[in-house]
């Protein structure tokens, strides 16, 4: 009898018995961006395990450090928030010094990327180490209690970003770190989701393989923060790529010009010249992703809110070099 | 003034959520901060309450900025506050120097968890006492209250607030998980019963053309805030009395740092204070401060049950210190216990004030729990 061969390496780094929640998308994140990375080693060094993972704190490095029942199957630095990038950068740069082959993976959220981590991030990347750093982006910092991050979109709840009288919630766009990260015209940068696993792979065994900094931004989601059920975790994350919230792309040496941008899905209609996208018409409005959440329960009293997120996503994807339209809601 | 919260009667509350409406109700209209347990809850509350007061709350990237932030504002003239927990306070020190440096008024808290590093955060600890007192370089002086209750977590933030506005100075209120996770009865005066203090404002060109002189002769100048009218210079290099940069003129140097410490020290016993506890007739005494206050008061009861002669000195200002007052206290009894959640960090102050007169020893308890009231009984019987 034939048997098919899995579709990824059935080595597990991110092993079972971590405490993440039922449906934590950011858990279903690490343990395929392991996975991918092992191939990556095996097919770039002939040694599956030629990495070494720096991991700033964060939910993802609080429930999969506790042991004994569970643990890493990689060699592992937890670092305070801040540092994640840095430490790697020491790590590599002591691994080539001694002829070491093979390559790490720097591991941080959305706050300690985009916020507390940055300077490390762009310190890193600009003395092109050979490091892949994967952001996990739940959008806010779920370890402390669901505090807003630069990386919270606009119109969400959070406990620092109460909607109520004189706020509507998070009141300023998302800072996409990806394009900061391009801007560095490191050799790889994109955008993944935990809802498009074959592609998030293959980004992160490309990112994993290049000679020098790569960059990979993966949005999941986080079942309290995002006041979400967990059986749509996955739903949740498709529905951001579907109607817009979420774009997919590859910027390779910061050639912003020749941003490949990955088919939407969800009915959208993807217009090209000569091979770039430069157009989508979105078929399904933002107001499916946004009504699963509990975190953006409150603007659908707004619908202004909701209208000035759709300008908000119409100017991230024009920075994208896209012109979009965003339906309403039919009536 | 409408308050989001019940004033002129008592709350069931945590002690974060106490500091926050102290906070508010010192005057404070400008929190920065950043997430970190076991902090968090103050910045929460402060998210929740400054829109409906009309003030300001700010996350911003990490605590270097949190408290870089409270600096700039109160530089244009705000009572500004920021909290956080061990990590943060760490990268919070050279901008605590800065504060010393250029006699910034602002509230520091440090809801202290167990250490070093990312240690237990969700644990209490007060393995911060000497980083609070000596955490950034160089000669300096600052003021650090201990709060041991959510009732005095509530009040020492308002002391707080009114020392760091009288002595231009920033005021570190350490506190722990323990007492910022608990819940406890609170009483939350009228806000008309609140002495409140603001900082000494420039009332002439004179006084406002010496924001880092001695223009009343106490050592403590007006601070002539941005936006008034004069173009003051607020630098961390050593400064003459107009704000000038003066790095290589020992002089100036020498008078600014004695001033700044001095205007610390000179006032020291308006500003420490303490609580003592059947001492009058003791023979051992414990001194204690914050969390583990709670089980050393509870401590001396039993002991004097056993018909041992303790007491207990409660020390509610780490610092400045007053190591005569221990010096005295060595004097009265034979031996002083210090209990304290660390490797020993108070027992040093303690023992030097104690100069000998009589043998202390340290009750140290790591690990993230309060001494019971027994582990310090079963150590003071021996």
């Amino acid at each position: 009898m034939a048997v098919r061969k899995p579709p990824i390496t059935t080595r597990e780094y991110w092993a079972p018995g971590h405490a993440a929640c039922a449906g934590c998308g950011c858990a279903t994140s690490l343990k395929l961006a392991t996975k991918a990375f092992s191939e990556a080693m095996e097919e770039k060094y002939g040694d599956p395990n030629a990495f070494a993972i720096a991991h700033a704190t964060g939910c993802m490095e609080v429930v999969s450090a506790v042991f004994p029942y569970t643990a890493w199957k990689a060699p592992w630095i937890h670092v305070a928030f801040e540092n994640a990038a840095a430490v790697a950068s020491g790590v590599e740069a002591a691994w080539k010094k001694i002829g070491r082959k093979g390559k790490i993976l720097a591991i941080g959220g959305d706050g300690g990327t985009a916020d507390i981590g940055l300077q490390a991030l762009s310190g890193m990347l600009e003395r092109w180490h050979n490091v892949v750093y994967l952001m996990y982006d739940n959008e806010a910092y779920m370890n402390t209690g669901i505090q807003r991050s630069s990386s919270t979109p606009y119109g969400a709840w959070t406990t620092t970003s109460p909607p109520g009288k004189y706020s509507i919630g998070e009141d300023k766009p998302k800072k996409w770190v990806a394009l900061i990260a391009a801007a560095h015209q490191i050799p790889y940068v994109a955008t993944a989701s935990v809802a498009n696993p074959f592609d998030f792979v293959r980004k992160m065994k490309k990112a994993a393989k290049v000679d020098g900094p790569a960059f990979v931004q993966v949005q999941c989601t986080c079942v309290p923060g995002w006041r979400a059920p967990p059986e749509k975790s996955i739903e949740i994350t498709r529905l951001a790529i579907e109607t817009g919230v979420w774009p997919l792309f590859e910027i390779e040496n910061g050639d912003f010009f020749n941003i490949k941008i990955q088919p939407p899905g969800g009915g959208a209609k993807v217009k090209r010249e000569g091979g770039r996208v430069v157009a989508i018409e979105f078929k399904k409005p933002i107001e499916e992703y946004l009504k699963l959440q509990g975190r953006f329960k409150h603007l659908f009293k707004r619908p202004e809110a909701i209208d000035e997120l759709r300008e908000q996503i119409k100017a991230m994807w024009k920075t994208l070099g896209v012109d979009v339209t965003l339906p309403k809601p039919e009536e | 003034m409408r308050y989001p919260f019940p004033v002129g009667k008592a709350d069931f509350i945590q002690g974060d959520e106490a500091i926050a409406r102290a906070a508010i109700l010192a005057g404070c209209r400008f929190y920065a901060g950043y997430p970190i347990t076991p902090a968090s809850e103050i910045f929460e509350a402060m998210a929740l309450y400054m829109p409906l007061v009309d003030g300001v709350s700010i996350q911003m990237e990490d605590e270097i900025a949190s408290i870089a932030a409270i600096i700039g504002a109160s530089w244009a003239g705000a009572k500004a506050m920021t909290a956080t927990s061990g990590p943060g306070f760490s990268l919070m020190q050279e901008n605590i120097g800065y504060a010393v440096m250029t006699e910034t008024p602002i509230v520091v808290v440090n809801v202290q968890r167990s250490g070093p590093s990312t240690g237990q955060p969700t644990l209490a600890a007060q393995g911060d006492i000497m980083q609070s007192i000596w955490g950034t370089h160089g000669d300096h002086t600052l003021i650090v209250l201990s709060p041991s209750t959510v009732q005095e977590a509530f009040d020492f933030t308002i002391k707080a607030f009114n020392l760091a506005e009288k002595y231009r100075t920033p005021v570190v209120l350490l506190t722990d998980a323990e007492v910022a996770h608990m819940r406890e009865r609170v009483y939350i005066p009228n806000p008309d019963d609140i002495e409140l203090v603001y900082r000494k404002l420039p009332q002439n060109e004179e006084e406002a053309r010496l924001p880092f002189g001695d223009p009343h002769g106490d050592g403590i100048p007006s601070m002539p805030i941005f936006g008034k009218g004069y173009r003051t210079y607020v630098t961390g290099l050593t400064h003459d009395e107009r704000g000038r940069p003066k790095t290589v003129d020992a002089e100036v140097h020498e008078r600014l740092i004695k001033r700044i410490i001095g205007k610390i020290e000179n006032n020291k016993h308006d500003i420490i204070s303490y609580e003592k506890f059947e001492l009058e007739d003791a023979e051992v005494a414990i001194v204690s401060t914050g969390i583990v206050s709670r089980s050393a008061i509870r401590a001396v009861k039993i002991l004097r049950e056993k018909g041992i002669k303790a007491g207990l000195l409660k020390l509610n200002t780490i610092w400045p210190f007053d190591f005569d007052m221990i010096e005295e206290l060595a004097e009265q009894v034979k031996k002083i216990f210090v209990p304290e959640m660390n490797m020993g960090q108070l027992y040093h102050l303690v023992k030097e004030g104690a100069n000998g007169k009589a043998e202390v020893e340290l009750i140290s308890k790591i690990g993230g729990e309060v001494h019971t009231p027994m582990e310090i009984v079963e150590r003071v019987v021996g």
